[in-house]
């Protein structure tokens, strides 16, 4: 039997290893191509036609290309744990799998006490190669991670006796930021507190955007704040007006941040709209910790009653529940999902595919410590976790994208290499306008629909962010008497009304329109039925 | 249990010694490249300003001539020289790169009219008002590259006698006939004192010539009539209100229609084909890459494309000047061309584009008389009222000098982002914009008002009256009387 009489199709005559290579190619090229190209059926112009043919055919090439270098000239390829047997992997321990691997490796299992400063918290650079840690106490440090040296420690304790809430990097590991007891103080690597952000207040949790050099925080009374790092200014500054919470994330797929609120809301917000963009409630107690998937498409969420939820951010509607408490949860760039609680951490794993996660690994520290956070690290397989006696490090393999990227993200980086990329990446800064929760509308055209009426809910929106500019206005010192509070009180509504009125009387035609409208349509009813066929047919919209 | 973590060894992923390059891993995985649209924007957007912040197109001004610069020739066979002849007979040879005279061809009374080189770049071909068409040997390229800033001066190798004064000359391309423009076009060789052909169609003189450079022995002319030649000199006046005489000429197309394009082939004792226009043109040039091709300067501020084998309408109309167009030429590369305007600017068109890439303007440049683009596509010359030659680049913020890789590579790359995302409001808005003098942007505003109420007038108009009695023709058609074969 020959090739000859099975059917014509290529796809069967190919053994079937080359079909499963093709078959996995097919799947990275997919990925490469970035979503859909543009339908050319539709298009009558046939030079633009022809110019989105070539370019349509360019981008296929390209991405083919993509997908060969990522299966045949990567360096490394990335971790992973099999069971064999009736083993299960959530049983293997850590000590098995030090045992196993090499040394260098086994390396990064380790525990560090440190009694005196209490539960820490962690950040990674975008590299993997320097760590922050933060001890609730009192203690800043930053360790090299490659050669485990500590580069510089800080005890805020011993100098000014301040609590430190959480510590963030910024865009590279000379400088980080730290929420100490009443302010968020940004400091250099080596220690030398070069900023005092006294605006921002008492603040619980930090997070950096780093191609916006944006920093946020939410404070003690649920204030959000956005400032650019760059030249300092002031971007956002919004009331939540949900409460005091210490859960923030920044999705790092938009650049869009999202507070998870005592009442079991999560609301995600963009440094240039007084209101948040989404509201919901993802539980109905407060929540306790967030994560989000690097490719932005996936949230998990873990509320005080003892559930983690997974949510597609695109539909905003839940995918998995799972039973379990988290304190803190974080996504590996590989899709682990690594929840801690007590002194427990569970790790979740998407091995189908089809974003429907299950029990990967689990790992338990001394009973009695408290994790406060755990991270992972980036391009490494390794876990980190802080508590309340120091910070371990823990293998979780398969967990980190094993190529890096030299003008990304360089474990390696040298120094010139350093410099050279910050002045890049302060060029390609974006500005705050381009954070949104769809960011593949960047770089269209807006098709010229008719003009568009702002919708009630953005009219909301504009007379808050008036509203709220309005009260910021500093009020001049006038002289005895006329200095008064009640005066100033006073004053103060009228300026608040003078900044509501245009939008109010906007309202009021509009609702005016709406409600000619609707007479005119009720007289039309109103004819007598004999006459009701003569009547003009309302136009078709 | 089947496990491996990643581990990566230092020595794998460094340099062996300090002298190696450092090394580079590459991952195109577009999820650890968050917002990439967005920066990519940045980029565009940044590339967009640079390009305007590095925009310095004129190089230098080349001074020397006392009198308006009246024609100018390329040498065909050597780059860096370029000859222009002034209104008091000057001839002058110029080293564009160090921006001097090398060499003077003195002997014209009146007005140099033509200039032009022979292919091979020996022979310098003169005409001029005094009835004269004078040769001269050029001077071999070694003397240019000399540093004695002493100049040389040459005797004409030859000079016939015309009975007319002289308009236009060029050379035909690898041949040695060249053709020169007057009261009728003659075409004359090398080594006789006589035309040995001449050509003559109606009473016009002959303003402009020039030789197909695919085929040896097809030229084209542009003509306009004799008692018309006062409307020359009305220019003189109404250059302040440069519209005016668009529509001036309009009014008197029914008496005179001697503005024509007119085709000749050499093989054939009489004229091909002839094309009137409603108004003169002042200059032609082929198209180098497309030889069929041909764009007309006009006097109505525009410059018209024609297909030499369907002349009946023009293939592109090229808007944009304000006053009437007096020298075109095109680039090497057949893709743009540069042309130079009495509104005082030099404007670089494509060639299948209806308006301009690039104006170029000075405080201190005078009415352009004459323009070339140089041989190798990257410069552009202008000779004016004002005496001076000028030297432009053509893209106007391309680096000169040798380019390293790497900045070669970064050019490329920010060329590309800007031509992705040039349809984006911001980016086409920064990209578009070019700073004019007032004057010329009034007249620009005002040439808009007037075509834009002309349009409305026509379309009322054509609403007030019975279906299909009046009919709009298309610009590339409006302008053109008729064909004459």
């Amino acid at each position: 039997m020959g090739a000859k009489q099975e059917n014509g199709d290529p796809e069967d005559i190919l053994p079937p290893l080359e079909q499963e290579l093709s078959h996995e190619l097919d799947m990275k090229v997919k990925k490469y191509l970035r979503g859909e190209g543009a339908d050319l059926e539709v298009l009558k112009d046939k030079k633009l036609k022809g110019q989105l043919y070539t370019r349509e055919n360019l981008y296929g090439t390209s991405a083919k290309t993509a997908a060969k270098t990522e299966k045949w000239l990567l360096p490394s390829a990335g971790g992973y744990l099999e069971a064999e047997g009736i083993e299960k992997t959530w049983r293997i321990k850590q000590d098995t799998i030090g045992r196993e691997v090499d040394i260098s490796s086994a390396k990064n299992q380790y525990d560090i006490v440190l009694p005196d400063f209490g539960p820490y918290t962690l950040d990674f650079t975008s590299s993997g190669r320097y760590m922050a840690a933060a001890g609730r106490k009192g203690h800043l440090a930053v360790v090299d991670m490659k050669n485990m040296s500590l580069i510089k420690e800080i005890q805020a304790c011993v100098l000014v006796r301040e609590t430190v809430r959480d510590v963030v990097f910024l865009h590279n590991e000379m400088f980080f930021a730290a929420a100490q007891k009443k302010y968020p103080y940004i400091y250099n690597r080596d220690g030398v507190e070069l900023h005092c952000l006294k605006e921002h207040g008492a603040v619980t949790r930090l997070q950096f955007l780093k191609n916006h050099f944006l920093l946020a925080s939410i404070n003690k009374y649920g204030q959000l704040r956005y400032q650019d790092v760059t030249m300092g200014e002031m971007i956002g500054n919004f009331r939540t007006g949900l409460g005091r919470t210490d859960v923030m994330q920044a999705n790092p797929f938009n650049g869009v941040v999202a507070l998870g609120h005592s009442g079991g809301t999560v609301s995600m917000w963009k440094p240039t709209s007084a209101v948040p963009l989404v509201k919901m409630l993802c539980h109905p107690g407060p929540i306790t910790a967030m994560a989000f998937h690097p490719d932005g498409h996936l949230m998990a969420t873990s509320g005080k009653e003892r559930k983690i939820k997974i949510w597609d951010v695109r539909k905003f509607e839940v995918l998995q529940t799972i039973r379990g408490h988290a304190k803190t949860l974080d996504f590996s760039q590989k899709g682990l999902l690594a929840a801690g609680t007590g002194s427990f951490v569970q790790i979740f794993g998407d091995f189908s595919g089809s974003r429907n996660y299950s029990r990967y690994m689990g790992h338990s520290i001394v009973k009695g410590y408290q994790i406060r956070k755990v991270a992972f690290r980036p391009y490494e397989d390794v876990l980190g976790i802080g508590h309340s006696m120091g910070w371990s490090s823990i293998l979780i393999p398969g967990s980190g994208e094993p190529n890096f990227d030299t003008w990304l993200a360089n474990p390696f980086e040298t120094t010139k290499q350093r410099r050279e990329k910050e002045i890049h990446s302060l060029l390609d800064k974006l500005p705050p306008e381009t954070i949104m929760l769809d960011p593949s509308k960047i770089g269209t055209v807006k098709s010229a629909k008719k003009k568009e009426k702002p919708t009630k809910k953005e009219m909301e929106a504009d007379l808050e962010t008036a509203v709220e500019a309005a009260k910021g206005t500093a009020i001049k010192k006038k002289t005895k008497g006329r200095n008064k509070p009640s005066k100033i009180a006073v004053k103060k509504k009228e300026i608040v009304e003078r900044a509501k009125k245009p939008f109010l009387d906007q309202q009021m035609v509009e609702e005016e329109k709406v409600a000619k409208k609707k007479r005119k349509i009720g007289e039309e009813i109103a004819l007598p039925t004999a006459l009701q066929r003569f009547s003009r047919k309302k136009a078709t919209a | 249990m089947k496990v491996k973590v990643i581990s990566r060894s230092t020595d794998e992923f460094t340099r062996e010694r300090s002298q190696d390059l450092q090394r580079v891993f590459h991952n195109f995985d577009p999820n650890l490249r968050t917002q990439e649209k967005a920066v990519e924007y940045q980029r565009a957007l940044n590339a967009a300003k640079l390009d305007k912040i590095f925009a310095r197109p004129f190089i230098g001004a080349m001074d020397g001539h006392i009198d308006a610069i009246s024609s100018m020739a390329k040498n065909p066979n050597y780059l860096k020289g370029i000859f222009s002849g002034s209104m008091d007979g000057d001839i002058r040879l110029w080293d564009i790169a160090n921006r001097r005279t090398v060499c003077r061809f003195p002997g014209h009374h009146g007005a140099v009219r033509g200039l032009t080189a022979s292919t091979d770049g020996s022979t310098l071909v003169s005409c001029g008002t005094d009835c004269t068409v004078r040769l001269w040997n050029v001077p071999v390229a070694t003397i240019m590259e000399s540093d004695n800033l002493s100049d040389c001066s040459s005797e004409p190798r030859a000079v016939y006698m015309g009975e007319n004064a002289f308009w236009a000359v060029d050379h035909q391309w690898n041949g040695d006939l060249f053709a020169t423009a007057g009261a009728q076009v003659d075409i004359w060789n090398h080594n006789r004192s006589q035309p040995v052909n001449s050509f003559k169609w109606g009473t016009d003189s002959v303003i402009s010539v020039r030789f197909n450079p695919g085929e040896p022995n097809l030229l084209v002319t542009s003509a306009r009539s004799k008692q018309l030649s006062k409307c020359v000199n009305y220019y003189e006046y109404n250059i302040l209100n440069p519209c005016e005489p668009t529509w001036n000429f309009k009014m008197e197309t029914g008496s005179a229609n001697d503005r024509s394009i007119i085709l000749y082939d050499l093989r054939v004792s009489s004229p091909a084909r002839k094309l009137i226009m409603r108004t003169k043109t002042n200059s032609i040039s082929w198209n180098p890459m497309e030889p069929m091709n041909f764009t007309a300067a006009n006097e109505d501020c525009n410059c018209y494309s024609y297909d030499a084998r369907k002349l009946d309408e023009a293939k592109c109309v090229h808007k944009d000047h304000v006053s009437a167009v007096m020298d075109i030429d095109f680039s090497p590369t057949g893709r743009e061309f540069v042309t130079g305007s009495y509104d005082r600017t030099v404007r670089i068109f494509q060639y299948n584009g209806g308006h301009s890439r690039e104006i170029y303007h000075t405080k201190r440049m005078q009415r352009v008389f004459c323009v070339k683009f140089s041989c190798d596509a990257s410069y552009v010359i202008s000779g004016s009222d004002d005496t001076n030659l000028r030297l432009w680049k053509a893209k106007a913020s391309e680096q000169l000098g040798v380019l390293l890789p790497r900045e070669q590579k970064r050019h490329e790359y920010n060329e590309a982002l800007k031509n992705r995302y040039k349809h984006l409001p911001e980016v086409k808005r920064i990209v578009r914009h070019r700073h004019l003098p007032r004057p010329i942007y009034k007249a620009g505003v005002l040439r808009r008002v007037m075509i834009e109420s002309e349009r409305r007038k026509d379309q009322r108009r054509k609403a007030h009256s019975a279906l299909g009695t009046i009919v709009t023709e298309p610009m590339r058609k409006r302008r053109i009387i008729k064909e004459v074969d």
